[in-house]
């Protein structure tokens, strides 16, 4: 799940570490009060789940509250990449005497948490990491102690830092690889974490995303501290109509999982396809022979035959769909007569001859031999294990090919 | 002759009332495998396919007289992390976690535990494992009489993030008349306990086994990390790997997810 800077600045707040003043605001009268409030120029920064806010003009600079509102004003009506700001973050515009960088992330190898710190902070890390390796420092935070501050001072230390800077700095990572692991981040960003003239330090950006997964024993975070909306789910593209249909049909039913996408899908041949690992190497198995997948899909864990019939009609009434291919690696959880079942009570349903729509059926494993003689009985082109996943695509593209336009 | 698992492997089954571990279970005890108690608090006294049931590990492993060799927890996501610890500290070595959608800290937590006790943990979001005609721990293969079709004895040592790609896998090995020495479904997440090069040592000291074949999607660097161990220790075993998802390489498929929780370009 995403943040927007104004709720990763907040996180960044609840986790003690010192940030400067700053208002979010959604109208303009608001911006020129927060202006007020900051004292001396600010930035009002457009808050959106979207890249290159600067370029698009999402950035403004002001040196009175009137012109704070102005440009906040402006903002809030501007679109940037399709989204609509949430609203506008007004920020001082702060005396930084140097830039640092700290984030933690996810080591999968290692199976800990990462902290990365440099002293050569407001720009990209991969490439302070490429060009000055020596100013970027790295180190792992346990997983089942209370996180000492030395496993952070150890990676400050690392780029060179010490004296008050070393001190101040420590506490600040310390902190953010607690709220890391505290809140189910997969990552926690600050950059640039800013020291003042006066010495101080502040994080002046922050960038947070928190796992998927975590997001149901997170709720005091997200609905109280943030007051996030138990339905914004952040998603980074709106589902079309195919995939909210197929979203409901599995919702409808507890048993087993169907899933479907079509984004960036246009072809004629609709895929009833699984599990995780088959419809990967099924979707690239149709393509590489000249296939045009309709979609992608994923049947698993034994759905029943309603949830196979309503992904297979899904699939068929989507636009262009001549033909579906009915095709999974073998299976030991899901019945292959239940699927069986569900795309023939499909092909029925929509008046259309199962033996003419389903252009292969290949699901070996549990139950096949009952699956296999429901559709037999409808002249449904079956194949068992002996067939690859490969030859059986290929054999529903040609059939395809094969087929009046 | 196999790695993890042999013919005396004993284990437990963590959430044995559930509906799944329930199948599970008779699928084991029908290949084979020896499954000598399960654990769901507050069931104590029930059998399960003549599996007795405990309310703790602890009981189980007083029941049987000796330590546990593994265990195949299939409880909810928020209850996975405390079957794990009570697993590991009361000496079991070989965890499966079958069940899906825990938490990355959750996992991680349990790996360095387990790193501390000498454990090992396969999954989670994973089938489980098998060595042909032996034993099988986890629902990996389906039932005795499926997973016999599949699985025959043989050379070949199988790791696949996918579950159902390692018994495609090994089947298509079987047909061809080869056969698999022991095979690993390692599970789809991000993190997960047994990596490919954390796999490969026990391969490698196995005699049977004489090549391996992985099954990979994009996302995370267990590839790289698996070749870097072939070539720091001169490994003997030849390694096919297959790696699926080459579609979602393409301009209009950014920012969408498919396939496993650690399938990410």
């Amino acid at each position: 799940m995403r943040f927007y800077e104004f709720e990763a600045r907040k996180i960044v707040e609840l986790a003690g570490i010192p940030v400067t003043k700053y208002g979010f605001c959604t109208t303009a009268d608001e911006a020129r009060r927060a202006a007020e409030e900051i004292g001396g120029p600010v930035v009002i920064k457009s808050q959106v789940l979207s890249g290159g806010r600067m370029k698009a003009g999402g950035v403004k600079f002001a040196d009175t509250p009137e012109e704070a509102a102005a440009h906040a004003a402006d903002i809030l009506e501007l679109e940037i990449n399709g989204h609509m700001p949430k609203g506008v973050l007004v920020d001082p515009k702060a005396e930084v005497k140097q830039e640092y960088y700290a984030s933690v992330v996810w080591d999968g190898t290692a199976k800990k948490p990462l902290m990365l710190f440099s002293d050569m902070g407001g720009i990209d890390i991969e490439e302070v990491a490429e060009t000055h390796p020596d100013h970027v420092g790295k180190g792992h935070v346990t997983n089942l102690m209370p996180i000492p501050d030395f496993e952070a001072k150890q990676v400050v230390a690392a780029t060179g830092v010490t004296g008050s800077q070393l001190n101040r700095a420590t506490p600040i990572l310390a902190k953010l690889a607690r709220l890391f692991r505290d809140y189910d981040m997969t990552l926690a960003e600050i950059n640039p974490l800013a020291e003042l003239t006066d010495g101080s330090f502040v994080a002046l950006d922050a960038h947070m995303e928190m796992e998927a997964e975590a997001v149901g024993r997170q709720k005091q975070l997200l609905r109280v501290r943030l007051e996030i909306a138990e339905d914004d789910t952040r998603e980074t593209y709106q589902p079309s109509d195919f995939e909210r249909n197929v979203a409901a049909i599995d919702a409808a039913d507890h048993r087993g999982v169907i899933q479907g996408k079509d984004h960036g899908f246009e072809g004629n041949l609709g895929l009833v396809i699984g599990a995780g690992g088959g419809s990967l190497t099924l979707t690239d198995a149709v393509r590489s022979q000249g296939g045009k997948p309709a979609n992608y899909s994923e049947i698993g864990g034994n759905p029943s035959v309603a949830k196979a019939c309503g992904l297979a009609k899904e699939v068929l009434e989507k636009d262009g769909v001549e033909k579906i291919a009915v095709m999974m690696s073998i299976v030991s959880n899901t019945r292959v007569d239940i699927v069986a079942r569900g795309v023939i009570k499909a092909c029925l349903e929509l008046g259309k001859d199962p033996a003419e729509t389903i252009a292969i059926f290949r699901i070996p494993g549990a139950w096949e031999d009952e699956g296999f003689k429901i559709l037999e009985r409808y002249g449904v082109e079956t194949c068992d294990r002996s067939v690859s996943l490969w030859e059986a695509a290929g054999r529903a593209v040609a059939k395809i090919q094969g087929a009046p336009a | 002759m196999s790695i993890l698992l042999n013919r005396e492997t004993t284990f437990i089954v963590q959430g044995i009332t559930g509906r799944e571990a329930v199948n599970l279970t008779r699928e084991c005890l029908d290949y084979g495998s020896k499954i000598v108690g399960g654990v769901t608090p507050g069931r104590k006294g029930r059998e399960v396919h003549g599996v007795p049931v405990f309310d703790t590990v602890a009981q189980a492993v007083e029941h049987h007289g000796g330590p546990i060799d593994g265990s195949v927890v299939t409880v909810p996501p928020a209850f996975t992390k405390d079957a794990v610890f009570e697993a590991i500290l009361n000496g079991i070595k070989l965890i499966v976690i079958v069940t899906e959608r825990i938490p990355r800290r959750d996992v991680a937590q349990m790996v360095e535990l387990a790193n501390m006790e000498g454990a090992r943990i396969i999954g989670p979001n994973c089938l489980g494992l098998i060595v042909p005609d032996v034993c099988k721990m986890g629902g990996i293969g389906g039932p005795a009489k499926d997973a016999a079709k599949a699985y025959a004895p043989g050379p070949v040592g199988v790791m696949s993030r996918s579950g159902g790609m390692t018994t495609e896998i090994s089947s298509s090995l079987t047909q061809a008349g080869l056969g698999v020495s022991t095979a690993v479904s390692i599970g789809g997440d991000a993190i997960i306990g047994s990596a490919y090069a954390e796999l490969m040592p026990y391969f490698e000291a196995d005699e049977e086994t004489k090549a391996i074949v992985i099954y990979t999607e994009p996302g995370g660097r267990m590839e790289a990390q698996l070749s870097e161990w072939v070539k720091d220790n001169d490994s003997r075993l030849p390694i096919i790997a297959f790696m699926a998802g080459k579609f979602m390489d393409d301009e209009e498929m950014k920012g969408m997810s498919f396939g496993h929780a650690g399938t990410i370009l």
